[in-house]
């Protein structure tokens, strides 16, 4: 019961936080709300029972990645600058069409998902070892390669990060 | 006799070779390298003539040596062949075209010295004694269709030579014109010759008796036979070429060209095409649609005495010359009309073979010796001239032999051939003897119009003194006199007959008398006329005033040409047919275009480069297929 | 009242309540792309559109198949590849706001130059 009620908290929450952090007009604000909804997300993988998880979604998102947004924010922008958005008109429109389609989904999600899957809850995947020696493996179920491909990935980031925000001669 | 492939061969590589390296090679060397390569195909012209006429004969016939390859085949009987076909006409073409062209190349010499596209013109010139020498040797008659086009190209562009000139272009652009237009119904003739007889080959064509031919002369349509339609094409194709009345018009206006051309194409040898065409082609026309045949006669002597009148009062001496020469291709026709097939009866066409000859040999030393004049005091008028014997005495000797000489004066050479034209038209049918004669009085007279108004008379004034050419120039002129005063004396009948047979010439004393008196009448009255200025001429066209303008303007053939086609023609089709094109099919490309712009313009609205539309639309796609995906599943 | 309440609350969380939390997300980041000109604006719609897609990850493995992990280390690859995107995007914007003055998306509708 308590499980249910911390997680309508957080729905909450992030549903609050989601939507103004695309439509304030202040854009640090934005950034701000935007690691309110992260922080939650990180809540609910608590919740689920992905304590792994919701140390690397604190660490990279709310440590990382919004540090160097805030960053980026400051050097993009001149203080107490607001963010323009499009015309009212287009973003009534806009608006519609996203609730629209947030309609749709729901729609199938409430209708649909109890009738084809019966669920059950299990904890696998909360021991960290467990975690540190799949990603490590090469058997069936082990992720040795994805992680390798990441890491290339996260090295091609680095150089292309530098190469493209360096100063031009 | 393979080396007579040389004679074909070399002059198409000395077209490459000069066409090709056109500018980078020097002047002189062109120059020179097209005249050797013609003095050696000269050469062995010569060289192929005397083996060809030395050889034995084969009951009491020259054999005809044919070289041929398969080129393109259409069924077993019917294929079309290259080759070489020598049989004594083709043998005598050679000579007369390699000799002919030769003496204008050497004229050429000095007579373009200086002139922007030197390389262009011996490259040309080439050109066209190739043409010209696959035309007479074809052994079948679509390769001789090919050859003939090819001479058509050479004589446009050779007339067109000057191409600043407007008149040179328009006239290069009417030779060729009307010459197609007559080569259309060649083909068509050509078509239905061999649809009927299943074979392009003269030798079976020509076989006089085979049986494809009396098949063929079955079937018939409009009231004649099926083969006479062909040889009737055929013929109209040959008038085009030899400019044969109405389809002259092209001939005086080719005179734009640089005049040793006008020698030699407009001459001596591409206009005869027509009548070695009837020639090569004579037993079928013999055998088989007499008809036809009587229908070239008439054809050749109206057109014979229309030119002759014409000549007689044009001012431009390379017009009377292109006019004379009409008249005197009238004549060969004339005599192939008129000729039987066996012994004596065959006379007409060796005349008509041996005209050509001598005809080629004077007529073009009467042109390159105009061309000496032109040369000397730069213009073609008459007027302009006068006196020139003082300062021209080589081309002064020269012109007068060609001019006695086509006037049928003995000795020369055109005595005996048209002595034996004048009695074959004599046997055929007298009143077109009287006509024949007639004209070659005509012939004579404006002949000597010409050359009284030329040497002699009033002396006009002259920015500079006319001078001599230089020996490049009338070393030709010496050369073609020479043969003109002997060639009469070739026993051509020993060479050249309708039926193959040796055929001993005798000189019919009346018709020769009559002719020479006729010649002599005419030369006297030229001599009173211009010899000295008189107002003899000028009181002459007062008094028949019509006549003479109307001879003056050609008979307004030309006029009722440019009526019929910019009047009629132009008028009641090609505008209909060209506001047609312009509103209807090109209006509808339009419109197309049209509206593809107008698409493509509402089109590039979507591609902005705006990725937040990008998204959007994707969006709305994704939503309206979800609509779709809903609306199928509750369905 | 009382009672309903506490009947709703009774069990595990449902997972539709999961999955709406994360369209919620998820379109609110396809407003975001859509309607706001600044582009950093947008890399934060982008955000919190992959974070709507990890949850979703997480939450099916969670509900669906709990005896693997797939899920969990799809999401953990996710906020992976969403650290160096977000990296090398803010690296860009930065280029252009170095060279433009300005970081509007409409005024960047030319590809070269």
């Amino acid at each position: 019961m308590a499980e249910q009620i911390i997680f309508y908290i957080l729905a909450a929450v992030i549903a609050t936080f989601s939507i103004m952090a695309v439509s304030t007009k202040r854009i640090i604000r934005s950034a701000t709300f935007l690691l309110f909804v992260l922080l939650s997300v990180a809540g609910l993988y608590l919740i689920l029972g992905y304590q792994y998880l919701m140390a690397v979604q604190i660490a990279v998102y709310a440590g990382g990645i919004m540090v160097l947004f805030i960053f980026a924010i400051l050097l993009t922008h001149k203080p107490g600058e607001s963010a323009p958005s499009k015309p009212i008109a287009k973003r009534l429109l806009i608006a519609l069409l996203s609730v629209g389609g947030l309609a749709f989904c729901t729609h199938i999600i409430v209708h649909n998902v109890s009738k084809v899957y019966s669920y059950s809850l299990g904890t696998t995947g909360s021991d960290i070892k467990y975690i540190g020696l799949t990603m490590m493996g090469t058997d069936k179920y082990q992720y040795l390669l994805a992680f390798e491909a990441i890491s290339m990935l996260i090295l091609a980031c680095i150089i292309g990060g530098i190469m493209v925000a360096r100063k031009r001669k | 006799m393979q080396y007579t492939l040389v004679i074909l061969l070399l002059p198409l590589l000395s077209f490459l070779l000069i066409g090709l390296l056109d500018s980078k090679l020097k002047p002189s060397l062109a120059g020179n390298l097209g005249t050797l390569s013609l003095a050696i195909i000269a050469a062995l012209s010569y060289y192929c003539a005397f083996d060809y006429f030395t050889a034995d004969r084969v009951n009491g016939v020259f054999q005809p040596v044919i070289m041929q390859m398969e080129w393109l085949r259409f069924s077993d009987s019917l294929h079309i062949d290259l080759g070489l076909l020598l049989d004594p006409i083709s043998v005598m073409m050679l000579v007369v075209i390699t000799t002919v062209s030769l003496m204008v190349h050497i004229y050429s010499l000095g007579y373009m010295k200086g002139e922007t596209g030197f390389q262009r013109y011996y490259a040309f010139l080439s050109l066209f004694t190739f043409s010209m020498l696959g035309l007479v040797v074809a052994t079948n008659i679509f390769q001789m269709y090919i050859f003939w086009e090819l001479v058509g190209v050479s004589s446009y562009l050779l007339i067109g030579f000057y191409y600043t000139k407007p008149e040179a272009v328009a006239a290069s652009k009417k030779a060729f014109i009307v010459t197609r237009f007559a080569d259309l119904f060649f083909l068509i003739g050509i078509l239905i010759l061999s649809f009927y007889t299943q074979t392009f080959d003269f030798a079976t064509l020509t076989a006089g008796n085979s049986n494809i031919l009396s098949e063929t002369a079955g079937a018939t349509f409009l009231g004649a036979s099926v083969l006479t339609w062909a040889l009737a094409l055929i013929f109209i194709g040959g008038a085009g070429k030899s400019a044969m009345f109405p389809l002259h018009v092209w001939l005086p206006d080719a005179m734009e060209g640089p005049t040793p051309v006008s020698a030699l194409i407009h001459a001596a040898t591409m206009v005869v095409a027509g009548v070695y065409l009837v020639a090569r082609l004579f037993p079928v026309y013999f055998f088989y649609s007499p008809e036809v045949l009587a229908g070239i006669a008439v054809v050749g002597a109206f057109t014979s005495l229309y030119a002759a009148v014409v000549a007689c009062v044009q001012t431009d001496i390379k017009r009377v010359l292109a006019f004379s020469t009409i008249s005197q291709i009238g004549f060969m026709m004339v005599s192939l009309g008129a000729s039987g097939f066996e012994g004596h009866e065959g006379l007409g066409y060796m005349a008509s073979m041996f005209h050509l000859f001598t005809h080629a040999m004077f007529k073009a030393l009467l042109f390159l010796g105009a061309g000496a004049i032109i040369h000397a005091v730069h213009s073609n008028e008459m007027s302009h001239m006068g006196g020139l014997r003082k300062y021209m005495p080589i081309t002064h000797a020269t012109f007068l032999i060609a001019c006695l000489a086509i006037a049928g004066i003995f000795p020369l050479s055109g005595f005996f051939s048209k002595d034996e034209i004048l009695a074959a038209v004599f046997h055929f049918c007298p009143i077109l003897g009287v006509v024949m004669s007639f004209i070659a009085g005509l012939t004579a007279f404006y002949m000597f119009r010409l050359y009284y108004n030329i040497f002699w008379g009033e002396e006009h004034k002259h920015e500079h003194q006319p001078h001599e050419a230089p020996k490049l120039m009338t070393f030709p002129l010496i050369f073609l006199a020479a043969v003109t005063v002997v060639a009469g004396f070739i026993p051509f009948g020993h060479f050249v007959t309708a039926d193959g047979m040796l055929y001993d010439i005798h000189i019919d004393m009346t018709v020769a008398l009559s002719s020479t008196v006729v010649a002599l009448i005419g030369i006297a009255l030229a001599t009173l006329m211009y010899r000295k200025p008189t107002q003899i001429p000028a009181t002459l066209a007062k008094s028949s005033p019509g006549l003479y303008k109307a001879a003056m303007k050609r008979f307004y053939i030309d006029e009722f040409y440019l009526f019929v086609t910019k009047r009629v023609i132009f008028n009641c089709i090609s505008r209909p047919l060209a506001w047609f094109d312009r509103h209807v099919i090109d209006a509808t490309m339009d419109g197309l275009a049209t509206i593809t712009q107008q698409a493509s313009v509402k089109i590039r609205g979507l591609q902005s480069g705006q990725l937040q539309r990008y998204v959007l639309v994707f969006l709305i796609g994704v939503l309206l297929a979800a609509a779709i995906a809903i609306i199928v599943y509750l369905a | 009242m009382y009672e309903l309440i506490i009947n709703f609350l009774e069990g595990p969380v449902p997972m539709e309540a999961y999955l709406i939390v994360s369209s919620i997300m998820f379109f609110a980041g396809i407003y975001g792309f859509i309607a706001r000109k600044n582009l950093m604006m947008m890399l934060i719609s982008i955000e919190l559109m992959l974070n709507a897609a990890d949850l979703n990850f997480a939450v099916f493995n969670r509900y669906l198949y709990p005896e693997q992990p797939e899920g969990m280390f799809f999401t953990l690859f996710g906020i992976a590849i969403a650290a160096c995107e977000t990296a090398v995007a803010i690296a860009i914007i930065i280029n252009i706001y170095r060279n433009l003055q300005d970081v509007d998306v409409e005024e960047l509708n030319q590809l070269k130059g």
